[in-house]
């Protein structure tokens, strides 16, 4: 968390529900280790929901291939800030394809909490937000308080898109949830309930 | 550039393929041999160029295709595969289709001594991560060449690299 904010005082384990009331309606990616735990357990592994167990940086790319092939649908990846940093490239990218149907939620704990929690750099002087405002992504908030839920909910809902959200959480574990880690598998139930084009 | 070949000619026979295939989805970091295919894609209709950042978002952008029932292809220098293993775990342990098509640099007449190491390195990092290489060198390869590479990838749900050899561009000069 940039030095220049106040201390969060958001608890991960109880945020996803508060930020998207109806889940279902989205097609949902999670990056790797805390996003994943927390998703998982939000949507009880939803048939709408892939999560990764690696591919590290991956996240935000997959779900824009999503949202660029279901423009009908709308579309959310929760990553986090030690993701997000591995390949920041990608907020410039999502901000050249411009998606009108992808929302990117960004858990910033300021450290990386899978391996040890580590510090990472927005615990220093980094600026999620400033970053995708910078890349071009259409709007960016940051939340550090659960007072800003709401505040936080009515952008991802209306918005200019695509938007980035970066929700600035306490440190501390994510949700204690064991999710399925096979991924062949978790593809073929996420196909299964929303491949758009029957015939491929 | 040394050769002959005729990249408008090439590009559009290997961009009818992929478009016939149902592949809607170009995602690509820019050379100068993917350059006429990412041309023909932007102009076609049926297809969305889709400019990366770094080589290995498009392995991730494929995938997140593949989730909805769509089709992307990746392509790339030769130096921009090195960019991309980690996230070809994708590949391996999701089973995802991939379909690559890799311009080489560092390959065959190169005057660049940095293109060199991760040239001659493509396909050992390639086939490490399970990806099969199909390699073309004469233009008269390239149809069959290319029609393996789409049946390898979204037929039997492999992952695949069409490799276009600097025998087959032409190499550039300095």
């Amino acid at each position: 968390m940039a030095t220049n904010l106040p201390p969060s005082t958001i608890d991960r384990r109880d945020l996803l529900a508060h930020l998207i009331p109806d889940p279902d309606e989205c097609l949902l990616v999670a990056g790797l280790a805390g996003s994943a735990k927390d998703s998982a357990a939000w949507t009880q592994e939803a048939d709408n929901l892939i999560t990764l167990g690696g591919a590290m940086g991956g996240a935000v790319a997959m779900a824009l291939g999503i949202a660029l092939s279901a423009p009908d649908k709308k579309v959310a990846v929760i990553t986090g800030d030690g993701e997000l940093l591995m390949n920041a490239g990608v907020l410039a990218t999502v901000a050249s394809a411009a998606p009108q149907n992808l929302n990117i939620i960004c858990l910033d704990n300021g450290q990386h909490g899978e391996t040890g929690g580590q510090p990472g750099h927005t615990s220093r002087r980094t600026d999620l937000a400033l970053m995708a405002e910078g890349a071009g992504i259409a709007s960016a908030m940051t939340v550090s308080s659960p007072d800003e839920f709401p505040d936080a909910q009515a952008f991802l809902a209306d918005g200019i898109a695509p938007k980035f959200l970066c929700v600035r959480v306490m440190p501390g574990p994510p949700t204690d949830y064991k999710r399925n880690w096979d991924l062949a598998a978790g593809r073929l139930r996420f196909k299964a309930a929303n491949v758009i084009n029957v015939e491929q | 550039m040394t050769g002959t070949v005729n990249r408008e000619n090439f590009s559009r026979r290997i961009f009818e393929r992929l478009a016939d295939a149902g592949v809607t989805l170009f995602s690509y970091v820019p050379d100068f041999g993917n350059d006429e295919l990412v041309k023909i894609a932007e102009a076609d209709n049926r297809t969305t160029a889709v400019l990366l950042s770094s080589e290995q978002e498009g392995v991730a952008l494929c995938a997140g295709a593949d989730l909805v029932g769509a089709r992307g292809v990746l392509l790339m220098q030769s130096s921009g595969v090195g960019n991309c293993p980690n996230m070809l775990s994708l590949v391996r342990g999701g089973r995802f289709p991939m379909l690559m098509i890799v311009t080489m640099r560092g390959d065959y007449g190169e005057q660049n001594p940095w293109q060199y190491p991760m040239g001659q390195a493509v396909e050992p990092v390639l086939e490490a991560m399970g990806i099969q290489c199909i390699r073309v060198e004469r233009d008269d390869e390239l149809d069959q060449a290319t029609d393996s590479a789409i049946s390898s990838a979204f037929a039997a749900g492999q992952g695949v690299a069409l490799i276009l050899s600097q025998k087959f561009l032409g190499a550039k000069a300095f």
